[in-house]
């Protein structure tokens, strides 16, 4: 043999060696479910991103009254600068953008205030009924976020808008104030109260957890109580405490049923709302102009929280198995200070719902006497004068519709997080440590940091058209379904991830060694071991969902309502008593899911939140 | 079961760091092999790769004549068709599954009948002394049971060849001893060529046939056990080993039998070496004598601590410290003079550059 033949037979073996691994490395379960996640997710998450950016950059069919000589799909600079210079970028981008500025700071600010002193309260000092507040807290986050805005709404509502008086004008007799009925002061109030049970939540665990000694240590070197606190106790809260306030600030931020209800009436547009009236124009590239502007807000913060943030996470690894410091003694104040916390709970999670029923027993909104009791919102068989002749809520279809709309999207939508959950969790776990695997979940945690509101923009332009060989979604329920299980990504894969942890990687390696393959492995051994942790994850799943708003109300039509979205467009049409009747009907629904949830785990959403967090 | 086990130049990377550096190392049938070294040096890793656990980045691994891996080749059997068992240190037992379950997992894939599975499990179990827990969980048991089943699930299919990742190093110390004499036993029964990892060298001198000392993934050394306590290839492995440690003297050949350590003279076997040494005794290589004799030097007994069995005394001779072993309780008192004698043939010399051994 020549020499050359031997180099060749030399290079074909290697070559031949590489393919082998390669088709290997291709077999191995991860990188095989990796990959077919990654087209998912590219499909769900990469595609309608760049659809979104491209189309503000081209020409759409409503500019072509705008812009001269132009045709349909040419390349412009038309709504970037239309959107952020002039008057008009004033009016629509940067007077929503102060404003959600200003929302989403005041209500993480005032969550923060409510939700740390009430945990610090629960967890150090000898309070009665912790038990009884740690329920209470998570009631009103498991309740639609715009309820309270709703029973707000029925209480201080004005004349303002030309409507009928509130219930606050009925019983005290004068006009309230347009600064409490309308505007900033009422959506920070009500949004605060609604997500104030992240920091409750998450300062109470991350106070639970601090070790005592660390805390006595610093009382032994003689430092006042107060000191300590200062010093010691709250720079171990802070990671606690600011990935609360990223949280609460970026949900704020995309928040539409709030400002819908207390802002647009007297023109308080966030850039949440004034999203929705741009799409609703069908000015499509203009609403995007916004989108991308909110989820540049939403990722600046996030990015700070990790500079901030990141290398102080590992405090919250410490401690855990300490002991628990002592606690303080109230005294004479331990009842009076119980009973306001409980007093002040009852009137942000209980209060609302009662004054949502109460108003939809009125036959004219605004008029509290008992003569205008009626029952006919409820059971009502429709009247012309009522409602526009819509039936009551239990014998209206519309209604059953788009309660079995709910359901359904929430169903399928806890369904399909929890599996992609389940091949997340095990293509980044197995895959540790691999490029391959990191890729894979950093891109699942993008749609965490897009506001719900323009993840919904983000779908229009993308399912409008053809995908590859998928049909445009554009008005069809899959596409709720779609976009639910988008937004939910990053919880899937926390889920997936951390019920995969639990699983030690030497259980699935003795199953190999004796022979199992990937597809047994995973049916006797992984799936078995994970299985509780995706129950638990499904019913939270179905409960986000069931109450999501922000998310779905640019998508919706007609067909494919949902009682969340149902009560909105009853809202804006006038009809507040219907719109309360079906919030409270949606309520129902999270309620008795919630109470699902708590048979199933022991009683603790709060858990799940904390988890979920 | 005569499998051998023949890995050529072995490297297994994780990023730029080489776990298992070129290793090449072959067993006999029958070996109790065990890869001995401080956390870190690369001898789980290795066995790993032996299982097909992690995919070695170069180099051949054979399990009797059948090639299991090879990069040159592109060949990686999957981890079930190797044909091993493997006991891990946290027992791996399935939490779901009852022992009988746990058990029958592998012969459910191998297709074996249920009288055929009935019976192993019942052998297997009684092999371990367990019968009669066939129903339990895992979390029903001890630490102890839970690492008999985990023996008792990889007999029950009947592998040629058994790894054991540090089995037995989440018992207390009770357990440990007896658990070292069943392995023993077990290996002794079924003859299965065993690669056993750990860091705990009294498990590694009781129970092994062969010993292979590794650190930053080189075998430094590979011999019997004896060989391996008493000619330490290295000065790593002559630390590693002994406890108390070995005394490690540097000093300087100023005769060609004699090392000066500190104004010591202490007679060595006839070497060629010359200069700078590290001279290793074994603390009960050192005789001790109270008053003076031919060939002893005076020290001070800086520390006397009896222990029952045996006294250690910390012998002190200006800078020189030396550790020096005595079989039940010691006379001695601290601060006493005593006298110690090197018995030329009990010394190991290292070249003080290489730090192997010169003396053979």
């Amino acid at each position: 043999m020549s020499v050359s033949a031997v180099d060749q037979r030399k290079s074909r073996q290697k070559n031949q060696a590489n393919l082998r691994k390669f088709v290997r490395w291709l077999g191995t379960p991860q990188v095989l479910l990796s990959i077919i996640m990654l087209a998912v997710m590219t499909y769900m998450v990469i595609i309608p991103l760049y659809r979104m950016l491209v189309t503000t950059f081209t020409v759409q069919e409503i500019d072509l009254r705008s812009i001269k000589d132009a045709e349909v799909g040419d390349f412009t600079w038309y709504h970037w600068i239309r959107m952020l210079t002039g008057k008009i970028g004033k009016i629509m981008t940067f007077q929503p953008l102060v404003h959600s500025l200003t929302v989403a700071l005041g209500a993480t600010g005032l969550a923060l205030v409510i939700g740390g002193l009430m945990a610090w309260m629960v967890v150090r000092t000898d309070m009665k009924g912790s038990n009884t507040i740690h329920f209470l807290a998570t009631l009103p986050y498991i309740m639609p976020s715009w309820t309270i805005a709703m029973a707000w709404e029925v209480v201080f509502k004005n004349h303002t808008t030309g409507g009928t008086p509130g219930l606050f004008e009925f019983i005290t007799g004068t006009v309230t104030p347009d600064w409490l009925a309308y505007g900033a002061l009422p959506i920070i109030v009500c949004s605060a109260l609604h997500y104030y049970t992240f920091f409750f939540l998450f300062c109470s665990a991350a106070l639970l957890s601090i070790d005592s000694s660390l805390e006595e240590a610093g009382e032994l070197a003689g430092a006042s109580r107060w000191r300590v606190m200062r010093k010691i106790t709250f720079p171990l809260i802070i990671p606690a405490l600011t990935s609360g306030f990223i949280m609460t600030f970026s949900k704020v931020m995309g928040t539409y049923g709030g400002p819908n209800v207390l802002g647009v009436p007297v023109k308080y547009y966030t850039l949440a709302t004034m999203l929705r009236s741009d799409t609703g124009l069908g000015n499509y590239g203009d609403a995007f102009v916004l989108a991308i502007v909110l989820i540049l807000f939403a990722m600046t913060t996030v990015w700070m929280n990790q500079k901030l943030v990141g290398t102080r996470k590992s405090y919250e690894t410490i401690g855990g198995r300490g002991f628990q410091a002592e606690k303080i003694k109230l005294r004479n104040w331990k009842g009076f200070l119980t009973t306001l916390v409980m007093i002040f709970q009852f009137c942000i999670g209980i209060l609302p719902i009662l004054v949502l029923l109460y108003s939809t027993f009125m036959l004219r909104s605004g008029d509290y006497s008992l003569s205008n009791f009626t029952l006919a919102y409820w059971i009502g068989k429709g009247d012309i004068k009522i409602n526009s002749g819509e039936p009551g809520i239990f014998y209206n279809p519309k209604i059953y519709m788009g309660a079995w709309n709910s359901i359904k999207l929430s169903v399928l939508t806890a369904l399909f997080t929890s599996l992609i959950g389940v091949v997340l969790g095990y293509a980044i776990v197995k895959g540790r440590g691999t490029r391959l695997s990191k890729l894979v979940e950093q891109i699942s945690f993008i749609p965490y940091v897009i506001p719900g509101i323009a993840f919904g923009a983000v779908y229009i332009s993308m399912f409008t058209k053809n995908v590859l060989f998928i049909p445009p979604l554009y008005g069809t329920f899959a596409l709720l379904v779609v976009v639910s299980v988008a937004k939910h990504l990053p919880f899937s894969a926390r889920t997936g991830v951390s019920a995969m942890l639990q699983v030690s990687k030497e259980l699935e390696e003795a199953a190999a060694l004796a022979g199992a393959n990937a597809w047994t492995r995973f049916k006797r051994i992984i799936f078995p071991l994970t299985s509780t942790g995706f129950v638990s994850g499904f019913l939270l799943n179905f409960i986000s969902t069931m109450r999501e708003l922000s998310l779905i109300i640019l998508l919706v039509t007609p067909t494919t309502q949902v009682l969340a979205s149902m009560t909105m467009r009853y809202q804006e049409n006038g009809c507040e008593q219907q719109a309360n009747a079906v919030i409270l009907v949606l309520i129902a629904l999270v309620l008795i899911g919630n109470f699902i949830i708590s048979r199933f785990r022991g009683g603790s959403l709060a858990k799940g939140l904390g988890a979920k967090a | 079961m005569n499998t051998t086990i023949t890995i050529k130049n072995l490297t297994k990377k994780f990023g730029d760091l080489a776990a298992v550096n070129n290793v090449s190392l072959s067993i006999e049938p029958g070996t109790f092999l065990t890869l001995l070294g401080p956390s870190g040096c690369g001898k789980t890793t290795l066995l790993r790769c032996v299982a097909g656990l992690e995919e070695p980045n170069s180099g051949e691994i054979y399990i009797g004549d059948k090639l299991v891996f090879s990069s040159e080749k592109g060949i990686s059997e999957p981890s079930g068709k190797r044909d091993l068992g493997m006991v891990f240190q946290n027992y791996a037992l399935w939490p779901h599954m009852t022992v009988y379950k746990n058990m029958t997992f592998a012969l459910e894939i191998q297709k074996l009948s249920k009288e055929e599975m009935d019976k192993r499990v019942k052998e297997s179990l009684a092999e371990m002394q367990m019968t009669g827990f066939e129903d339990r969980y895992p979390r029903e048991m001890s630490g102890g049971q839970q690492q008999r089943v985990a023996l008792a699930r990889m007999l029950a299919y009947r592998p040629n060849v058994f790894l054991m990742d540090e089995p037995l190093s989440n018992l207390d110390a009770r357990l440990r001893m007896d658990m070292r004499t069943e392995l023993k036993r077990l290996h002794h029964i079924s003859g299965a060529t065993t690669i056993y990892v750990t860091h705990d060298q009294v498990e590694a001198m009781t129970m092994s046939s062969k010993i292979a000392v590794m650190k930053n993934g080189v075998i430094q050394q590979m011999d019997v056990p004896d060989k391996v306590y008493h000619f330490p290839a290295n000065l790593f492995v002559a630390d590693f080993i002994g406890n108390p440690k070995i005394n490690l003297l540097p000093g300087r050949v100023v005769e060609k039998d004699v090392v000066d350590i500190s104004g010591v003279r202490i007679p060595v076997q006839t070497f060629k070496q010359t200069g700078e040494v590290v001279l290793g005794i074994r603390p009960e290589d050192i005789s001790i004598f109270t008053s003076p004799e031919n060939n002893t030097s005076e020290f001070r007994a800086y520390s006397v601590l009896p222990s029952g069995a045996e006294t250690t005394i910390i012998a002190r001779k200006g800078d020189l410290e030396l550790t020096v072993r005595e079989m039940g309780v010691s006379k001695i008192k601290m601060d006493e003079k005593i006298w110690l004698s090197f018995k030329s043939s009990d010394i190991n010399l290292y070249d003080k550059e290489s730090g192997n051994l010169v003396t053979s």
